[in-house]
């Protein structure tokens, strides 16, 4: 029950796009289209499914106070949560290295559907925002921190996806000069945001 | 994004300091190449600290550091980095500055730097950073990239404020935290108490927006001042 409650606080609730707006940059750029969206969102899925939990590992066994006590006791008062945006970025982007070059060798298909976008992923805010909201808010086990990694990635699949039909569809409207492209997307994706407020306050 | 991978060199060896090239470096972010309403970079982080003006400024001041020192030091470096493994490097050298900034506002604005969370972290991802070293730094001696990450990051925050300004005065009736507008009946008093009659405009009837608290204003009011912008500025209208 608690794996479903912050499954779907993370898609509904703390959406990363309409709550905290992570993810804006690659948001704009790539939601021209249904299919490039799409392609995106799933990669995003996929890494920060990957790449909480391990960020995960590595918060309670590396960088916490404490956490190297495993080591020895003369390590047990070792705090390198300083270390933690290095190490995290680090750990971002070799995992979305080896994702890459995984997923080439044992699912071809997937690859050239995700291919280009893979990449890009290494510096999208919402992959580290993960990271770092899972460091946080304290998740008590590696089960908790995947399925926040996946209900985050799901929510930004979906507000991808959804503004792209969008913007598809409003291409054919008449939409003022100066507020064409850019400027209207920022207004839908604000009126969209105001839409998934009404989730707020749902608890599972 | 990538109009601005064509970066302008500047080639001249003895040209003053603040020639006019230079200065264009700084001016030209502030409207034509406005990195959030034009450049799209940086949006990220832009729009979720916003709702007070103190937050802002701190944000953009740990920005216009960040920026201004990864493109100098990049600028240095450009031409021992090897082209393949660019993109660490530069992380690395953003991660280091950013965990030098984070630091120095826990030891010394702890309560903005709480209310910052973790966008002080994301400032490592965030676009305008890892854009203007790709698309200047590496192609630039270090003084007018210094001038760029300087602009840019003056354009950026100059965004920031507008945006930030609108929603705490909209929002709460506030700036810098005081009470602009008038006291609220319930509002805290200097000398401790809570004030029992409204003054000011909230005399009048005046009601404070809460949405504009709300994240998703953020977003309409940088739509807002892209509008007015374009308006202004036809030829960056889109077709």
């Amino acid at each position: 029950m608690e794996y479903i409650n912050i499954f779907v606080k993370a898609i509904f609730i703390e959406n990363m796009i309409f709550a905290y707006f992570l993810g804006m940059c690659s948001y704009l750029a790539v939601s021209k289209t249904v299919k490039t969206g799409v392609g995106l969102g799933a990669a995003v899925i996929f890494v920060l499914g990957f790449t909480v939990p391990v960020n995960y590992l590595l918060e309670n066994y590396v960088l916490k106070e404490g956490a190297l006590s495993w080591l020895g006791p003369q390590f047990a008062t070792m705090d390198l949560s300083f270390l933690s945006f290095i190490m995290f970025i680090a750990i971002i982007a070799s995992m979305v290295q080896l994702v890459e070059m995984v997923v080439e060798k044992f699912a071809p298909a997937l690859y050239s559907s995700l291919g280009i976008f893979l990449p890009l992923i290494a510096v999208n805010c919402a992959i580290l925002g993960g990271a770092l909201f899972m460091q946080e808010r304290q998740y008590s086990n590696i089960g908790e921190a995947t399925v926040f990694g996946l209900g985050s990635g799901v929510g930004w699949f979906l507000a991808i996806v959804a503004i792209a039909a969008i913007r598809e569809k409003i291409r054919y409207s008449s939409v003022p000069g100066p507020l064409r492209g850019l400027g209207i997307t920022f207004i839908i994706t604000g009126l969209m945001g105001i839409a998934f407020m009404s989730f707020m306050g749902i608890e599972l | 994004m990538s109009e601005v991978a064509v970066a302008e060199k500047v080639k001249e060896k003895s040209e003053p300091l603040f020639s006019k090239k230079n200065k264009a470096l700084i001016s030209n972010p502030l409207d034509d190449d406005n990195p959030i309403t034009v450049q799209v970079l940086g949006i990220c982080s832009a729009l979720a600290i916003t709702v007070q003006l103190k937050q802002a400024i701190v944000m953009s001041v740990s920005v216009m550091f960040v920026l201004a020192a990864g493109n100098v030091i990049v600028s240095l470096m450009r031409n021992m980095i090897p082209n393949r493994i660019r993109i660490i490097v530069q992380l690395v050298i953003i991660a280091a500055l950013v965990i030098l900034v984070d630091q120095v506002l826990k030891a010394y604005v702890y309560d903005v730097s709480k209310a910052l969370s973790v966008f002080v972290g994301l400032i490592i991802t965030n676009c305008i950073i890892m854009g203007r070293l790709e698309a200047f730094a590496l192609g630039n001696k270090p003084w007018p990239a210094f001038l760029d990450g300087i602009g840019n990051a003056l354009a950026y925050g100059g965004i920031l404020v507008i945006v930030s300004f609108f929603r705490e005065l909209l929002g709460s009736g506030k700036l810098w935290g005081y009470p602009v507008l008038g006291q609220k009946v319930g509002a805290l008093l200097s000398d401790g108490t809570l004030a029992t009659e409204a003054t000011g405009l909230y005399a009048l009837g005046y009601v404070d927006n809460g949405l504009m608290i709300l994240p998703p204003m953020a977003l309409i009011t940088v739509g807002a001042i892209i509008w007015v912008q374009r308006a202004r500025n036809t030829k960056l209208i889109e077709a």
